[in-house]
């Protein structure tokens, strides 16, 4: 058994879990965070996409002690006061969710695309860097909206 | 996936200490081959010796022509180092299109290596480069290093420092992707430099290799069209429900000229 602390959602979490208790399992099952979801469960749709230490990773594609002593943000730790997050509210205005299975994995890999390419993301960018994330409703287009709208909302 | 016993150490000796002691350890990287197989229960080794508190082995070093990257560095570091892109430009480039976002903020250049997919990108490079692969004990030469399909040089309890790569005049990657994993069907990593064309060829055969025809083709007439004249031979293809061996065949010509225009 592995002891892990880490800060989720800006608390200070720690658990005792199996050598083999993914960060994912960790989440759901110890913490009770289930917006973060497991689809794939072989690291390619990216429903399980959360923040380790400002980065995006598939969370079902590491273990829960490699995440010992990070920083992780997942869907929870978004809305403030109630608020959505306006990259959550850009998916809503958009119609960016159909069954809304990836959605939570798809705003954390949007956030990531901005941090890394500014608020004036352009499609094709978007379209690119969702790549790791799969939507079996939309057909892509309304999420790319969403997410270039939450991109410039966030910068507003 | 199978339980196992999970250590994460500091030190270079730790880690080795530690596998000498497993009764049938491995060591992780960024894990993001490690782990799936694990899930898929294709390797279920008792002990996972974690290298990811090492902090020496992260980072990116250039000395006069010389580019050295530490073996934990992730393919989004690679990506975006400017220091790389503008040393060896498509070195960033094909870190920067190996899988998806997340998978390269975690997934390292020692663990792509050390692992040797047969679909893996960095084979490509590290022969086509000429790297050099510095460990614990040695340095192995990039084309020595790939022994076969998932086999490298390395000893069991032997452990990646950094690669270490020259510039080139001029070097491009071109890789045909499976849509769904982003592995290379065929990569084909073309390099001109002082000592003439090298040609590193990745997903075609077995095991990443250099492409001797197509150097010899492209050493006497450095164009796409000199690519036309020299045969594949199909019976070492690989051949999978992506492809068969004809068409890896054929994309390795396709890849090849391809990267030899970029160069150009």
């Amino acid at each position: 058994m592995q002891t892990v602390s880490m800060n989720v959602n800006g608390k200070s979490v720690s658990g005792e879990v199996e050598d083999r208790t993914l960060l994912v399992e960790f989440l759901r099952e110890n913490l009770r965070l289930t917006g973060t979801h497991v689809g794939c469960d072989t690291s390619q749709c990216g429903a399980c996409v959360v923040h380790v230490d400002g980065v995006s990773v598939k969370s079902c594609t590491m273990l829960a002690a490699q995440a010992d002593g990070s920083d992780v943000t997942t869907i929870e730790g978004l809305a403030s006061n109630g608020d959505l997050h306006p990259m959550q509210q850009a998916f809503k205005d958009n119609h960016g969710l159909q069954c809304g299975f990836c959605t939570p994995g798809m705003v954390m890999s949007a956030l990531d695309i901005v941090n890394r390419n500014g608020n004036n993301v352009d499609e094709a960018t978007v379209r690119k860097e969702l790549e790791g994330n799969i939507c079996r409703c939309t057909g892509y287009h309304n999420i790319v909206k969403a997410v270039q709208a939450g991109a410039k909302n966030m910068g507003a | 996936m199978y339980n196992f016993s999970y250590q994460k150490v500091s030190s270079i000796a730790d880690a080795v200490e530690a596998m000498q002691k497993a009764e049938d350890g491995k060591f992780v990287a960024g894990g993001q081959t490690m782990l799936p197989t694990m899930k898929h229960r294709l390797a279920s080794p008792s002990d996972i010796i974690d290298l990811g508190g090492i902090d020496e082995l992260s980072g990116i070093n250039v000395d006069g022509d010389t580019v050295t990257i530490g073996a934990m560095t992730n393919h989004a570091a690679v990506a975006a180092s400017s220091d790389v892109q503008s040393a060896i430009p498509a070195l960033a480039k094909l870190a920067g299109n190996i899988g998806d976002p997340a998978v390269r903020n975690r997934g390292t250049i020692g663990g792509s290596i050390a692992n040797n997919d047969p679909a893996a990108d960095y084979p490509a490079a590290v022969i086509a480069l000429g790297a050099t692969v510095n460990t614990n004990k040695r340095q192995i030469a990039g084309d020595e290093f790939f022994t076969g399909m998932f086999e490298t040089a390395l000893e069991e309890d032997e452990v990646i420092t950094s690669v270490s790569f020259s510039k080139a005049d001029a070097a491009a990657y071109m890789k045909f992707e499976n849509p769904a994993s982003r592995y290379a069907i065929v990569g084909v990593f073309v390099v001109k430099s002082g000592d003439g064309v090298k040609v590193g060829v990745t997903g075609a055969t077995p095991c990443a290799h250099r492409g001797m025809r197509l150097e010899e083709a492209l050493n006497g007439n450095f164009s796409a069209d000199a690519v036309d004249g020299v045969e594949i031979p199909v019976e070492k293809m690989n051949a999978d429900i992506h492809a068969s061996a004809e068409y890896r065949a054929h994309l390795v010509k396709v890849m090849t000229k391809r990267a030899v225009e970029a160069c150009s």
